[in-house]
């Protein structure tokens, strides 16, 4: 390397030579190659890394980088309808403000005095979420809803000491693919069939297939498709009648105007936290929530860190650290629950500015909001030749499955027309559910307005004519 | 050298619960169009009375500003890398994490972004996944990366999943139920197996700080699902055998996963190639300057020797010559680890820094990486009661697991009193050191983000309280007092009738009546 010339680079002081030559001294070796001297030759990469030359000044790197995703179109260019686990939200300035600041943007495992911002923020994300919730116990975020939903089913089989969870047929098909790897080799997921008219849950099948293996039953609320599940209170009572737990996951942004599932029998609840105040991000915004009772058997079954207030030395200072830190895997290795690490807190620091900006009347107004605009969307879509809209009969929350089919056009068809008009038409439905080809599921929320939803109508009626 | 006469912020701050003000608001939201409401009504009306909220949340209602000075104050609180010379928080890997790539990363071309968004109005994101694909196989020799595990915990999970599945196929499944790992391998090494059900056999290291090559021999068997092996460990020490070790595992029917979180020494320098593993994967807000956001989000970048491509999460990026696809027929796969394709924000700022550095960069930054560790090594070595365990004489790769044990039993100063005084001087020394096999353990990283000077500074407050505890050990153990707080009572953190997750927990176990 000696007939380099020097690379001295701004992300790297000591890349001038002649500190790198005062220091190797202080050492008291010759050369950095001689630090490496315990790498034996035959694991020395002697090759050269096939990279693209460096573009070391920023400026060259902005244009390239911004070259790249120039060929991108978001939905700030578009008007896009996509949800199914990553949703249009307006996220505050404030929210932006906050998880942009350097200081936790490049915090990580600090303790809790020179970290204590780090450690109250969560807290006061646990907090906030509860009463969304109107649970005792939530953890600091893991990565997200679909890892929630698998955590809170095997802390359900820990609980119960069962394998099998019991899995609505309607779940998120990412989220079932997370959960059904995650509990593989420990765990059975058996689907329960939905109901063909109302997408609720069919309970004579979760009749027959509840076992005394059954740990949990597992639906969500609103459902992927975007409809409630009407019948929470009766589904609980049935899995507590059995020793079974009920596990719900829940869009926290719905629970201004919804009860939460604590309010019909629920054990676990999860969710994604992404609609407070996170940009989808490609769906890179995601983070997972669980909530559960304060009992110790509950809280002992979560592998998350678990952030506590306590009092310290000094008289009426507020103190945080980790509430049962031995339950984890840092601690106790493979005999703790599960394993815990870096996720989403940032995230989650985020959401809790969402909600304390939010306040009880922000959260009432925005699920009413929520609840009249894809109301109102539907209302437009159903009027379509040949269009049915909502496709199942049930009270719906920000989604709705549009099904296409007396139309003889299909999804594809018809959201390649609807690209060519600037619209991202909803999610095709036909891959991931059997019975729902022809169907997609559409997003409405406070982002889009009448005009917007006037235009998807008008459209849709072009398209399909 | 002088130290600074840092003196952290300290606001005193409320709870968030104890600013509400009945009424006040801290943002709107915009009511329907009047034609909506008229055409649908009030919207909750459609719902069945059992599925409305009776009571509203208790969320505390509180002006726009409040809010925001709240978290700032909060923000003050917390010692980011951009702060402090954050080389304490040992096998974090806590470097530089450039702006640009921030700046990058907030266009609205990437936050604005949905996954479902049809394939051609995402093909630069795609392509970013694409091309820091081919930079990964470039740095590990293997063959394949996905971007979807959301940290490195969720990579090794992945791991052991691709284990488990590729016994499954061949069918061994059943009898292939143990995965081996070392006992100063990361934590979730063990415990992510554990997940998949695999009985956990833990290699302990020997005295020169190894794992113990004749109990890996002893261990493996036809029982044997795999390896899941961290090097360098948390020692620091290259372990020079890591190849004999993949290749009695293989042997013995197992495959081989590399914990290559932290690879920010060995940028270039060696891989996972020739090192003999199926599997590896790197954390890029470690190695690769993504920042660690307080924990995540994150990324662990998983990557795959060819006749494991198949294994892999789906979907997977591919580019046919002009365009690029999501590839979601993967013969064998495990399925998914997370949502959609992971954190896009973080493949993003990953694929920036490499970009920047080149292949000379990513060189420069390893041994840069090395350099300022041994040099920290050898300074540490002449502070009073701290010492290096293991392999006396020998260079350090990225990190040291250091030791306080002298000092402790001579003043009774341990290290957690360090890490509290550290906060008076701005730094972190942070306690997480598992498992606990050196005494008063501590760990330092300094990446090669930080100058001589820097480190220098961050060496004297190392130097100035020993001292203390020599001297004055009663100041230590009283310490912080230049930080945010005094010492914590942790005596509810472990009882359940006492502790507080959250705040109405605290309410409800300690102002009954009131």
């Amino acid at each position: 390397m000696s007939d380099e010339k020097p690379f001295v680079h701004p992300y790297i002081p000591n890349s001038v030579p002649e500190v790198k030559e005062q220091m190797l001294r202080e050492i008291g070796v010759r050369s950095v190659d001689e630090l490496y001297r315990d790498i034996p030759e035959r694991l020395r990469f002697r090759g050269r890394m096939n990279l693209p030359e460096p573009l070391t000044s920023e400026a060259a790197l902005k244009r390239h980088v911004e070259g790249i995703l120039g060929r991108n179109r978001s939905c700030a260019e578009a008007l896009s309808f996509l949800g199914g686990g990553c949703w249009p939200h307006y996220v505050p300035a404030v929210c932006d403000e906050i998880n942009r600041r350097s200081e936790f943007l490049t915090a990580y495992a600090g303790e809790p005095y020179e970290d204590h911002g780090r450690f109250q923020a969560l807290f006061e994300y646990e907090s906030l979420m509860a009463e969304l919730l109107d649970m005792d116990v939530v953890n600091v975020p893991t990565f997200d809803w679909c890892q929630a939903a698998s955590t809170a089913v095997r802390m359900a089989g820990r609980l119960t000491k069962r394998d099998e969870a019991l899995v609505v047929d309607t779940t998120g098909p990412d989220r079932l693919l997370v959960m059904k790897n995650y509990c593989r080799g420990v765990m059975n997921l058996v689907p329960v069939r939905h109901d063909p008219v109302t997408g609720g849950m069919d309970l004579e099948d979760l009749a027959v297939k509840f076992t005394e293996r059954t740990a949990a039953v597992y639906f969500e609320n609103p459902s992927y498709l975007g409809f409630f599940e009407t019948q929470g209170q009766r589904i609980a009572e049935m899995a507590h009648a059995r020793g079974g737990l009920c596990v719900v996951g829940v869009d926290p942004i719905s629970l201004g105007v919804i009860a939460p599932p604590s309010h019909y029998g629920a054990d676990i609840v999860c969710g994604d936290i992404q609609p407070l105040g996170v940009h989808m991000n490609f769906g890179g915004g995601q983070g997972g929530f669980i909530s559960t009772r304060d009992e110790e058997r509950f809280v002992m079954e979560y592998p998350s860190r678990l952030f506590g207030i306590a009092k310290t030395a000094f008289e009426g200072e507020w103190g945080f650290g980790d509430v049962a830190y031995d339950r984890t895997s840092f601690g106790v290795r493979e005999k703790g629950k599960e394993f815990v690490g870096t996720a989403a807190a940032l995230w989650g620091i985020t959401a809790g500015v969402y909600l304390a900006l939010m306040g009880p009347q922000g959260m009432r107004e925005l699920g009413q909001h929520i609840l009249q605009k894809s109301q109102y969307a539907v209302k437009r879509i159903a009027t379509l030749s040949g269009v049915k809209a909502p496709r199942f009969k049930s009270p719906y929350f920000k989604e709705f499955v549009v099904d296409f089919t007396g139309t003889g056009k299909s999804v594809a068809d018809i959201n390649q027309a609807l690209l060519g008009r600037g619209i991202f038409g909803g999610r095709d439905l036909g891959r991931d559910f059997l019975g729902l080809a022809g169907c997609a599921l559409f997003c409405v929320t406070e982002v889009h307005t009448k005009n917007d939803i006037d235009s998807l109508a008008a459209a849709l009626e072009e398209v399909l004519r | 050298m002088k130290l600074r006469a840092f003196h952290q912020a300290k606001w005193d701050e409320e709870v968030i619960f104890e600013l509400h003000t009945k009424g006040e608001r801290g943002i709107l939201v915009s009511p329907v169009e009047n034609a909506i409401a008229y055409e649908v009504g009030d919207g909750i009306s459609a719902l069945p009375e059992s599925l409305r909220r009776k009571t509203p949340p208790a969320l505390p209602e509180i002006s726009q500003m409040r809010v925001l000075k709240h978290y700032l104050r909060l923000s003050q609180h917390t010692l980011g890398a951009d702060l402090n010379v954050d080389i304490g928080q040992g096998t974090c890997t806590v470097k530089y994490n450039p702006k640009i790539n921030d700046a990058l990363a907030a266009s609205p071309k990437v936050a604005e972004l949905h996954p479902f968004q049809d394939e051609s109005t995402v093909q630069g994101a795609l392509e970013i996944i694409h091309r820091t694909d081919l930079f990964m196989r470039e740095i590990s020799g293997l063959d394949r990366f996905s971007f979807q595990p959301a940290s490195g915990s969720a990579a090794i999970l992945a791991m052991a999943s691709m284990i488990q599945a590729w016994h499954e196929s061949r069918g061994e499944g059943k009898t292939r139920d143990e995965v081996i790992t070392t006992i100063f391998s990361h934590p979730s090494d063990a415990a992510a197996a554990a997940v998949k059900g695999y009985k956990v056999v833990t290699i302990h290291q020997t005295e020169d700080g190894l794992p113990d090559l004749e109990a890996l021999k002893l261990a493996v068997s036809e029982r044997t699902a795999g390896l899941l092996i961290t090097n360098p460990e948390d020692t620091g020490i290259f372990n020079p055998k890591i190849d004999e070790i993949t290749r009695i595992v293989r042997a013995a029917g197992g495959l081989c996963g590399y914990d290559q979180a932290n690879a920010n020494g060995i940028l270039g320098v060696t891989r996972a190639r020739e090192a003999g593993f199926d599997m590896c994967f790197f954390n890029l807000h470690k190695t690769f300057g993504t920042p660690h956001g307080c924990g995540g989000p994150a990324c662990g970048a998983l990557g795959v020797v060819r006749e494991l491509t198949d294994y892999l999460p789906v979907p997977l990026v591919d580019f046919d010559g002009e365009k690029y696809m999501l590839r979601h027929d993967l013969k064998h796969t495990i399925g998914k680890v997370r949502s959609f394709y992971g954190v896009f924000p973080a493949i993003l700022k990953a694929y920036a820094w490499i970009m920047s550095l080149g292949e000379r960069g990513l060189r420069e930054a390893a041994n840069v990486a090395v350099l300022n560790n041994n040099y920290i090594l050898e300074k540490v070595k002449t502070i009073r009661g701290a010492s290096a365990p293991f392999a006396p004489g020998r260079h350090r790769i990225e990190q040291v697991r250091y030791s306080w044990e002298k000092m402790t039993k001579e003043t009774a100063v341990t290290t957690e009193d360090v890490a509290l005084r550290m906060a008076d001087f701005g730094f972190h020394l942070w306690s997480s050191h598992h498992p606990f096999i050196v005494p008063e353990p501590f760990t330092i990283e300094p990446t090669e983000s930080y100058s001589k000077a820097e480190i220098d500074e961050y060496l004297a407050a190392l130097r100035k309280i020993s001292e203390e505890a020599y001297e004055d050990p009663a100041k230590v153990k009283g310490a912080p007092y230049r930080s945010v707080v005094h010492r914590i009572d942790h005596s509810s953190f472990d009882d359940p009738a006492k502790w507080a997750i959250t705040w109405r927990s605290y309410l409800k176990k300690n102002r009954k009546g009131i």
